[in-house]
């Protein structure tokens, strides 16, 4: 399955080996903190925050329900605009497209854009199946594919290594791969980055091929649009003869306008700035003027799928902003990596599911479980996309899947509840044992409660008890009320 | 108008202090509340651990218990979260018509004990004293499924001796989130050890928030750590007057 990690095991196993990691645990509050501040602070300059992430909905939402409309027009506007138009089900058909392409011209090198969608679909490890390197030009993303390490934040993907790791990685693994850094490298950050642009400067001039994916596709003008902060994506979309860009299907917005609120939402949301430093746009061929070869490939890959979805559907509305994983205190914990999957943090515990269906692998199943439910990333996310319900939703789909064969123990603790909450008669029984029931619990419990956290002393009796002895605290108790209690 | 208790089945069965103080300082402000004895639970752990079919019969004896209510008042922001935003995918799942009505019915008229004070009742100051140092956190739901917002601190503020001090991080999830505790047992304790630190920063002696759940998984870090901070329920705070030592 495209998307997520191969052998990833699930989350609660993976979890607690990445809570022991003092490094990353260390790494990841500063930085998520940072990241926390920044947008909090330029989310609050804006007076009509709240409608604009209602217009931004509104937006998304309004295409997605139109999908096949939009993408039927987008497909006709490309076309209009000199750009190939290639159709891909899933990673597999849009990995051999691209390959394709790149064949077709001879290209034993590509450079990227940093694009989330050619990671779910393994784009770089396909094109090295086929002889042809596949080069990351984004500065984090470099420092993940030198250090063949895994991303483990959308919008920052290397944001578990800090400047140390980062200089000992450009130290061992640059020349490898290229114009080696230079001998006096530090961990300046400003050292860090001119020996990265020296890096990518070589390979930008060199390439024939560039390789991306888009934040929006307007289907009204068949243009695309890539917001970015560091230039390499521009560098990529305009020196290269032959431009690929792969597109998930819910990139789609029908109207130019409706780029409005969506290029206001995104920086804001997800680097803290008031405004990303590129964007570019561009709609198929100009004739002199950048690549004169531009293929845009669509893919679903499991997006039809999350459609279908009455409850789940919203999760397209993403814009990968990556504010939810910034806000979300499980992620901040554990790190990108647990959810073993390009797409962590909330988005990913549900954007995952979505994708693949549930029931198959215990990965994926584990994922929607991956919440406290809190709902901070609910409150964050520019698109409105309430992930608590979500979560909750595909617990159910999980649970579901599962009914019928052999109950899990925890199938039968939950059954056993509801068959004594159905009845209130049922519980007071029940009740009459609580304080035997937490003396066992002490000793036999849960390993996974009493490891960590003591557990509170039980009542000489329960409430009912005390309602029906007090008569609601009415009499001292001493005279017993009669109450029925079903 | 007719007042019901939801007590919720952890504090029926746990923490019955917490029931009692409730209807103390309900009663302290003219309002007599019911207990019906039909109530159990809300039917959340089924609901966010994805076992909706095994929550529909907990619904039904839900509606059947508060129906014909003017309001149901409960001590928990998640419980009352619960029955106002989640009842209505049970009952809808259930396929019984009856069944949503009923929710569309009772879910709105409940409320949590803070908003039921200040936006019922419209009181802020409950003749409360609790000569303490104490800390507030706000439980998730209560604030961002329920939006009680500073309704809580506006009550606390009130009450006479408190020395209210500010919780670092106070937003911040406490990694109690039901069977999220256990089913995430590592990830859980990781939060509960941070909003513990944060908690024992402060130099309070008490930590408040207005659930009991999160307060057992909060405090059963603090006690492990034997910190010497004790979790009291707000409603033990607000019913607590002059005269009577605890």
């Amino acid at each position: 399955m495209s998307g997520t990690f191969v052998g990833m095991p699930a989350f609660p196993e993976a979890a607690r080996e990445a809570l022991a990691d003092s490094q990353l645990r260390h790494n990841l509050a500063h930085a998520t903190g940072t990241i926390r501040a920044k947008r909090a602070k330029v989310v609050a300059e804006v007076a009509d925050w709240e409608e604009l992430r209602l217009a931004g909905a509104a937006v998304k939402e309004r295409a997605l329900r139109d999908l096949d409309t939009q993408l039927v027009r987008l497909e006709e506007t490309l076309t209009a605009n000199g750009a190939t138009v290639h159709w891909a089900r899933d990673a597999a058909e849009a990995n051999a497209i691209v390959a394709g392409i790149a064949k077709a011209h001879a290209a034993e090198e590509v450079v990227k854009v940093k694009s989330m969608v050619t990671q779910e679909i393994g784009l770089n490890e396909a094109l090295a199946e086929e002889g042809i390197s596949a080069w990351e030009t984004d500065l984090a993303e470099l420092i993940v594919q030198l250090g063949d390490d895994l991303p483990s934040h959308i919008l920052v993907p290397a944001i578990h290594r800090n400047r140390a790791e980062i200089r000992e990685i450009f130290r061992s693994k640059m020349a490898a791969a290229g114009r080696p850094a230079p001998d006096d490298l530090t961990d300046e950050p400003a050292v860090l980055a001119a020996a990265a642009r020296d890096h990518l400067r070589e390979k930008f001039l060199r390439a024939k091929v560039g390789v991306s994916g888009a934040n929006f596709a307007v289907a009204e003008t068949g243009t695309l649009v890539v917001v970015e902060s560091e230039g390499n994506g521009r560098m990529c979309l305009t020196l290269p003869e032959v431009l690929v860009s792969v597109v998930g299907i819910e990139k789609v917005v029908s109207r130019w306008e409706d780029l409005d609120p969506m290029l206001r939402l995104l920086p804001r949301s997800s680097t803290g700035e008031r405004m990303n430093p590129y964007t570019s746009v561009w709609s198929g061929v100009t004739p002199g003027d950048g690549p004169q070869e531009v293929h845009v490939v669509l893919l679903d890959n499991g997006r039809t799928r999350a459609l279908a979805d009455e409850v789940g559907r919203q999760a397209l509305r993403c814009i990968r902003c990556s504010a939810c994983l910034n806000v979300c205190p499980v992620y901040e914990r554990t790190g990108g990596h647990a959810y073993g999957s390009v797409y962590p943090g909330p988005i990913g515990a549900i954007l995952n599911p979505l994708l693949k269906g549930v029931g198959h692998d215990d990965q994926t199943d584990s994922l929607p479980y991956a919440s406290s439910l809190c709902g901070a990333c609910f409150e964050v996310c520019p698109v409105r996309i309430d992930i608590p319900s979500v979560l909750v939703d595909q617990r159910a789909q999980v649970v579901d899947a599962h009914r019928g064969g052999v109950p899990k123990p925890e199938a039968v603790a939950m059954k056993g509840a509801a068959y004594v909450l159905g009845r209130s008669r049922r519980l007071s029984v029940v009740e009459r044992f609580t304080g035997l029931g937490m003396r066992f619990a002490r000793r036999f419990g849960p390993a996974a409660w009493i490891g960590a956290r003591d557990l509170p002393d039980a009542p000489g009796e329960s409430f009912r008890a005390w309602w029906m002895r007090t008569d609601g605290g009415r009499t001292d108790g001493s005279r017993k009320e009669d109450g029925t209690d079903d | 108008m007719r007042v019901a208790l939801m007590v919720t089945c952890i504090n029926d069965a746990l923490y019955p202090s917490t029931g009692q103080a409730v209807v103390r300082l309900l009663r302290r402000l003219g309002v007599e509340v019911d207990f019906p004895q039909a109530q159990t639970c809300c039917g959340q752990p089924m609901v966010n651990t994805g076992y909706l079919d095994e929550a529909v019969p907990v619904v039904r004896t839900f509606v059947d218990a508060f129906a014909g209510y003017d309001a149901v008042v409960t001590p928990s922001g998640s419980c009352a979260g619960s029955a106002r935003h989640q009842h209505s995918i049970v009952a809808r799942r259930s396929g019984d018509e009856a069944l949503e009505r009923a929710v569309a019915e009772v879910a709105p008229k409940v409320y949590e004990l803070s908003e039921f004070l200040v936006d019922v009742l419209g009181v802020t100051d409950v003749g409360a004293y609790y000569p303490h140092r104490v800390t507030y956190h706000p439980t998730c739901h209560s604030l961002r499924m329920l939006g009680v917002g500073d309704r809580p601190r506006r009550l606390l503020e009130a009450v006479r001796g408190i020395r209210l001090v500010d919780l670092p991080g106070a937003d911040q999830c406490c990694g109690f989130g039901g069977t999220f505790a256990v089913k995430n047992a590592d990830t859980s304790v990781a939060m509960g050890a941070d909003k513990a630190r944060h908690i024992r920063e402060t130099g309070a002696e008490i930590v408040v928030a207005g659930d009991n759940s999160c307060l057992t998984h909060i405090g059963g870090v603090l006690s492990r750590q034997r910190s010497g901070v004790r979790t009291v329920h707000l409603a033990e705070i607000l019913a607590s007057t002059e005269g009577v030592l605890r």
